[in-house]
């Protein structure tokens, strides 16, 4: 069935009775063509793309819980291209041309909102930091505009200019940033690659990857075996612990993030902000609750879910910078298993087995790169190379030095991100 | 949550300070070869379960801390000195 | 209406406020919902998506539907709870999320949308055209969503935190917690006991049954007094506990008055735990049951009881058990006319004569626009229409099990009463007590309060009594049969803030959004501002139903912290304004501010910029006067922000030969050697200079920026990779205020100061020792950041303002003076010194041409990754000088670089520049740039280009020093 406002109306008057099931729940299948293992935004992402570009149909997604239930559904919903280095901006830019095109593709409302982000900045240095971003994002094609103090007053009334802490010099604008509707990615990709005939195998969690002479033959499950010659992992903060049943271990370890909401308000924030010097993001989320976040709880965790140290810099954050929303209740708070790599940038490449390919390392900024990711990903699938725009993104960089993405420059080492 | 420092007792965690797996501790030769250094600064374990992990008792005492700690719950099962533990293999 | 001789408030102290506009007079102890139902009124709030009416649905903080706002200014608050928010003289609350009015509101006209506006219609619709989307659909959508509003202001009011310690925490001073409570503070334990409401009791202020004796509120009014008097226990009320996080730290957040703080969150931190929250009352789902004048059965008790106030003039009771009844029995000893108890059950009695009874019964419809009017009552003999203005509903008792899951423990289902009930050890200490573990009956609840508080005595290492005779009261079993949805036409509603019903969980069911979590997020039920504590279980047996499964089986939402809503401002209380962190001060700071200096961000340091005189007024001008001292003449700048670390012991040379990349052991007493640290991934971490004052002394100085790090990696790696090495580290920054005193005068300026002068011999570049300076112990380094002759001189803090006062006094009079920060950035770039705008953690020692900093010699942190290939390769970024190509222009940093005649995109992108400064020395502008393979190209002439500044010019690659590249100033 296609979503559209008359097939809304025409329901509506005729008793919502013909709204059938986004996606099917079928019993797996003895072999498949290729399999990925996850299945959050980034697994059904590539699960839609390989069957959309490549015409591989007979794949499924194995799923350890219901879709979209990891990060793609506890996040802060950000999506923009603002990274400067070379390997990442393309790859970024990529990706959000994929989302300025993601409801006609899908026919899915994913409630993409171009609103604008700007990252604001506190020092001379920072402003410097900040031009040579805008300028990498401009190199590559993309958008940014320096606002000066006077010119971001006049935007954003609400900050504090007078009394900060760390006073505010300007901002990075960003056009093209801005959110989407984090659930609503899970399902519209879900619902896409449904309807091109992959399997979305929900409650399936994978036991076992079968190899042999080096390559793989299957994955065990808690459904039952499943043959594929091609495996994908794509699990985000089990990444190492999925990889292991493949006698692989990787460059990642899996923090927590914890992310906010608060009640529902009338409109009163109307961009994504960002404020550096607090670890700290903000935005409105269209049903009103303010949605922000802050950094890492800095200690390894799969419980995703945090701790009071954290949270509270976090609200201290919104305090120092934005004052007017302390009457703002705050409803729930969460917590994300974060695949942080050593430098901070993602890893889509082959592996050491034959056909078994990694996708992890997205570290707290997977949500914006779900098109990308995915159709890089399919596209290394596919085909056994990887993408232009995601070549970048290599297991042995760590191994070799060679195009470290290290885009906080706080180095290539675990927990500096 | 809390972290008991051997010199300084139970404190809270704002106290201290992160660092990761303590494979850290297990510095190679310098012509160990690629691979295991490579395996010593990046590859990690990750596991879901207990760990072997450093601290600092940053805002004390500064002593470097070996935590055995799980993941998923987060509890703690032991925390040693890096000093001593370093001192007795010899380091 | 008010019940005469019912209720605790104080009728002796009417208290004025205000509601929408109109004034309203209630007694002390009553809450803007109690006195408003006092007072007739019902209407107080509208739903979130359709706006329709909704009244008061219970008496406390798991309100979904009376939210209101009050205050002005910054004291203005959305989204207030009328069942928390106690009335107070002046107290103006007011309705929200309604326009033009509460009685009218125009949104409402999306209830006669309804159909079309069904879980999830968005999803399926506002795609086309492309880019409506943000111009029209969403503006619409926002406007027309959330609830009450932020008005911009600045939160104002005071807000605090604190941390509390204690051996037993117990949560809700109920019967249970009250009797834990008692129990442990007798034995001896340090207890805190919290509550959420202002008054302790618990549901024995809202019923009437006797506690040995006497009322259950008096009862617990005397237990609390008890505990006031002993001095290891504590009573905090207004008070909830919000979170349960590792390691025996909760976060709660206590409501404040007049005389004391608006709100304080509070971290406690507890051996043991007794959870004794209670239970939460919940609803059943039918048609229309939403209208103003429903509730829950136990809040028109508590009104009742509680409040002295009946919730309408003739009240209708529904329920699926026996609890039910006893509302109706309370209202008519109080006088109020019960209109009937429909129980659903087919078997239930009712013993209260002059009632109509129906047994087997359901209630299927209501009528009434603003108000309820009206039920339709389903029994086995057809169907009745009855009249009420009130409906007392009860589906049923949740045990308040949140606490017990925000460590990611599910609740287990107890199908003899029809709820779940926390999971044994799902948060390590605490253990669920009276109600909140399913004993609803009150003589249960002491039972269990006091069997708990005497297992964490055990469990605490203390003193067991034995088990003291228990008060006599209310031992009723609890006797359920469930009943979620009484199906029927119309829409049945489960979340009431939301506006999810029976119908949207079956279409969510019928799109295959089966799973709990994926109907939750497609309806939205449960996601409303009390998080579904109203609707959550009735909705999750709905969906078992609609799927054809049981309950335990759907499986449960995660429950996750705050329990209830916690304000911005309190949880993040400090953080306004320069609150947020720390000022670090140089001693110099006063004679700084004095002289006019702007004082800028230097990590968390604050930093004279420039010293501006009055004649100019452009920063660049006092710069370029300041840089002009320097070359010329004499300044001096307060360098204290330095870090500075003192390492001393035996090996404290050889340790230091494995921090830095180059040799330090081989430094000569009296002597400083610039050094640089790598990470242990081979990039470079930080530079400084390393000073040894004595065979085993050494000072060390990390950038500003770095302090903080560096010396947790020097103790790092002592502990960890040469713990025998002899030596400590101290951290020795706030200890010396030091300060540079550079330029050709600069000798001469310290020569008239230190107690015996300095001569070139002694005192070669390089050189370090210690001094005295009007009898004061100084430290003397002959360093130079700015290429000329200088030196840094070091006194102990205490001295320093005194020091830079003095120091620059004579400077003047030497045609010299301060400088700052800025004339400092010139300098340093005027003579190719590095900082982190070129060491910014992707860097080499190579990329900035230091790679013979790197000793051959010997191993350091950093040596081996530092030898990867792609650390090592010839096309990365390089440090060059950068001058305009052809008469001055101005350059800017975070430019790119690119080739001459190449197109401008990131392939083409050769480099960007880190530093640029106007050097007033060379009349033009200069920069320092990473630029690919940059030290082949010097010579070689590039395009700059900058779009955010809009700099487009050619520029010429040249070396990296531009002043003195062969440092005879510096050593003259």
């Amino acid at each position: 069935m296609r979503f559209s406002g008359w097939r809304v109306i025409r329901e509506g008057l005729t008793g919502n009775r013909g709204w059938g099931p986004h996606w099917r729940d079928p019993e797996p299948k003895p072999a498949y063509d290729a399999l990925i293992i996850g299945g959050g935004g980034h697994g059904l992402a590539t699960a839609y793309y390989l069957a959309k570009k490549h015409g591989l149909t007979n794949i499924a997604v194995l799923e350890k819980g219901h879709i979209g239930s990891g990060n793609i559904g506890r996040n802060t919903t950000i999506v923009r291209a603002n990274y400067f280095l070379p390997g990442n901006s393309a790859f970024y830019s990529h990706s959000l041309k994929l989302w300025e095109g993601l409801e006609a593709e899908l026919n899915y409302n994913v409630m993409h909102s171009q609103r604008g982000i700007i990252n604001l900045f506190h020092s001379d240095g920072q402003r410097d930091a900040a031009v040579r971003r805008g300028n990498a994002m401009i190199n590559q094609g993309d958008d940014a505009v320096l606002l000066d103090r006077a010119q971001l007053r006049a935007m954003l009334p609400y900050l504090d200019y007078d009394n900060a802490r760390f006073p505010i010099y300007g901002g990075l604008y960003h056009a093209r940033g801005g959110t989407a509707r984090h659930d609503a990615v899970a399902w519209g990709y879900a619902r896409g690659a449904d309807r091109l005939g992959v399997d979305l195998l929900q409650n399936c969690e994978i036991t076992g990857i079968t190899i042999k002479d080096g390559a793989v033959k299957g994955v065990e499950t808690t459904r039952g075996p499943i043959r594929a010659p091609k495996v994908g992992m794509v699990v985000a903060g089990r990444s190492s612990q999925v990889a292991a049943l493949a006698g692989i271990r990787l460059p990642i370890e899996s923090h927590v993030l914890q992310a906010f909401v608060t009640e529902g308000l009338k409109p009163c924030i109307d961009h994504v902000i960002t404020f550096g010097m607090g670890h700290f993001y903000i935005s409105q989320s269209d049903k009103g609750g303010l949605v922000f976040g802050g950094d890492l709880d800095f200690y390894a965790s799969y419980a995703s879910r945090g701790n009071l140290p954290a949270a509270e810099h976090v609200m201290e954050a919104g305090m120092a910078l934005m004052p007017m929303i302390g009457r703002a209740k705050l409803l729930r708070s969460w917590g994300g298993i974060m695949d942080m790599s050593p430098d901070g940038s993602p890893i889509i490449d082959r592996t050491a087995v034959e056909g078994l390919f990694l996708n992890c390392g997205w570290c707290y900024g997977g949500f914006k790169a779900v098109p990308a990711s995915g159709d890089c990903f399919a596209h290394l699938m596919a085909t056994g190379e990887p993408k232009a725009e995601a070549a970048a993104f290599r297991l042995d960089r760590f191994r070799d030095g060679v195009g470290i993405l290290d885009e906080e420059g706080s180095g290539s080492q675990h927990n500096l991100h | 949550m809390r972290l008991s420092c051997p010199i300084c007792g139970v404190r809270d965690r704002r106290e201290f300070y992160y660092q990761g797996d303590a494979v850290a501790l297990e510095r190679p030769a310098p012509e160990a070869g690629q691979a295991v250094w490579d395996a010593y600064l990046h590859v990690r374990d990750n596991p879901a379960g207990s760990r072997r992990e450093l601290w600092q008792h940053e805002a004390g005492c500064g002593a470097w801390l070996v935590v055995e700690r799980h993941s998923g719950s987060h509890a703690v099962t032991s925390v040693s000195l890096v000093h001593d533990r370093a001192e007795e293999t010899g380091a | 209406m008010r019940i005469d001789g019912k209720g605790l408030v104080d009728r002796s102290r009417p208290v004025r406020f205000q509601f929408d506009g109109i004034g309203h007079t209630g007694f002390e102890g009553d809450t803007v919902a109690s006195a408003l139902l006092a007072k007739g009124v019902r209407l107080m709030g509208r739903s979130f998506k359709y706006h329709r009416p909704r009244g008061v649905l219970t008496a406390d903080s798991a309100e979904p539907n009376a939210l209101i706002t009050v205050g002005r200014g910054g004291r203005q608050e959305p989204n207030v709870r009328a069942t928390l928010q106690e009335i107070a003289p002046g107290l103006e609350a007011r309705a929200q999320n309604a326009w033009p009015s509460l009685r009218f509101d125009a949104m409402a006209l999306n209830d006669l949308m309804w159909p079309f506006l069904r879980a999830g219609f968005y999803y399926k619709t506002f795609m086309w055209p492309r880019g409506f989307w943000e111009r029209l659909y969403e503006p619409i959508i926002r406007r027309a969503a959330g609830l009450g509003a932020l008005n911009g202001d600045p939160a104002d009011g005071r807000f605090e935190k604190a941390y509390a310690f204690c051996d037993l925490l117990v949560i809700g001073a109920g019967p249970t917690g009250l009797m834990a409570a008692l129990t442990a503070a007798r034995a001896g334990a340090d207890v805190l006991l919290v509550d959420e409401d202002s008054l302790p009791g618990g549901r024995l202020n809202a019923e009437t049954h006797l506690v040995s004796g006497v009322p259950g509120a008096g009862w617990a009014a005397a237990a609390a007094a008890e505990l006031a008097d002993l001095p290891n226990a504590r009573l905090m009320t207004r008070t909830t506990v919000v979170g349960a996080y590792d390691h025996g730290t909760y976060g709660a957040l206590e409501r404040g008055g007049p005389d004391r703080p608006a709100e304080t969150f509070w971290r406690i931190v507890a051996e043991r735990v007794i959870l004794a929250a209670g239970a939460q009352e919940r609803m059943v789902a039918f048609a229309d049951n939403d209208r103003p004048g429903i509730m829950t059965a136990s809040a028109v008790r508590a009104y009742l009881n509680r409040w002295g106030v009946a919730s309408g003039q003739r009240i209708a009771v529904f329920g699926n058990n026996d609890d039910a009844h006893r509302t109706a029995r309370d209202l008519s000893e109080a006088g109020v006319e019960v209109a009937a108890v429909i129980d659903s059950r087919a078997d239930a009695t009712c013993d209260l004569a002059d009632v109509p009874f129906h047994a087997g019964a359901v209630v299927t419809g209501t009528r009434g626009r603003l108000g309820l009017r009206q039920i339709t009552v389903k029994t086995d003999r057809g169907i009745r229409e009855i009249d009420a203005d009130c409906l007392a509903v009860s589906g049923g008792w949740n045990p308040t099990v949140h606490l017990s899951c925000h460590m990611n423990a599910r609740p287990g289902w107890r199908a003899d009463i029809a709820a779940f009930v926390p999971t044994a050890g799902s948060v390590p200490g605490m253990v669920a007590a009276g109600a909140c573990a399913g004993d609803f009956s009150t003589a249960a609840c002491l039972r269990a309060g006091q069997e708990a508080a005497r297992e964490a005595l055990g469990d605490l290492g203390q003193h067991v009594p034995p088990a003291a005779p228990l008060p006599k009261t209310e031992d009723t079993p609890y006797r359920i049969k469930p009943l979620w949805s009484v199906p029927g036409k119309g829409r049945a509603w489960l979340d009431f803030q939301n506006d999810v019903s029976v119908k949207d969980v079956a279409q969510a069911a019928a799109e295959n959004f089966r799973s709990v979590e994926h109907m939750k997020r497609y309806t939205t039920q449960g996601m409303a501002t009390d998080q579904g504590k109203t609707s959550n279980v009735a909705a999750l047996a709905v969906l078992a139903e609609v799927t054809g499964r049981e309950i335990p089986e759907t499986g449960t939402t995660t429950f996750r912290p705050p329990y209830t809503t916690v304000s911005v401002a309190a949880f993040g209380a400090g953080g306004q304004g320069a609150g947020f962190a720390p000022e670090r001060r140089i001693t110099s700071h006063g004679a700084a501010v004095a002289r006019g200096a702007p004082m800028i961000e230097a990590g968390l340091w604050r930093r004279h910029s420039y010293f501006p005189q009055t004649q100019e007024n452009h920063w660049r001008q006092s710069c370029d006067r300041e840089v002009a001292y320097v070359r010329q003449a004499v300044g001096v700048c307060d360098v204290s922000t330095l870090g500075k670390i003192d390492v001393q012991g035996p090996d404290a040379a050889a340790f230091l030969d494995v921090v830095y990349s180059n040799r330090m052991s081989t430094l000569a007493p009296g002597r400083v050697r610039y050094g640089l640290m790598l990470r242990e991934d081979g990039f470079v971490m930080d530079d400084g200079t390393a000073a040894r004052l004595g065979p085993e002394h050494f000072l060390l100085t990390a950038t500003t920026a770095a302090a903080g790090l560096v010396m947790r990696h020097l103790e790092f790696v002592h502990q960890a990779h040469c713990p025998r090495l002899d030596l400590r580290l101290m951290s020795v920054t706030e200890h010396w205020a030091q300060f540079a005193v550079a330029g050709p005068g600069a000798r001469a300026l310290l020569n008239d100061l230190l107690d015996d002068p300095v001569d070139a011999e002694a005192w070669a570049f390089m050189a370090c020792g210690p001094v005295t300076i009007g009898g004061v112990a100084a430290r003397l380094f002959r360093i130079s950041f700015s290429g000329e002759h200088a030196y840094e001189i070091a006194v102990p803090a205490r001295y320093g303002e005194s020091l830079f006062t003095t120091l620059v006094r004579r400077a003047e009079a030497m045609g010299g003076g301060a400088y700052g920060v800025e004339a400092l950035n010139v300098l340093r770039i005027e003579k190719g010194h590095i900082t982190h705008a070129e060491m910014d953690g992707r860097t080499t020692a190579s990329d900035l041409g230091l790679e013979r900093m790197i000793s051959g010699q010997k191993d350091c942190i950093g040596k081996t990754m530092a030898a990867r290939p792609g650390l090592v390769a010839e096309d990365r970024g390089q440090l060059v000088g950068i001058r305009p190509a052809g008469g001055d222009v101005s350059l800017s940093a975070g430019a790119h670089l690119f080739d001459r005649g190449a197109a401008v995109g990131r392939e083409t992108s050769r480099g960007h520049v880190t530093s640029v400064a106007f050097s007033p020395t060379l009349g033009h502008h200069i920069a320092l740039g990473l630029v690919a393979g940059g030290r082949g190209r010097i010579g070689d002439t590039m395009r700059l280009v900058d779009h955010m500044r809009g700099v487009d010019v050619m520029v010429e690659i040249c070396a990296p020093v531009f002043v003195d590249p062969d440092g005879s100033r510096l050593r003259g």
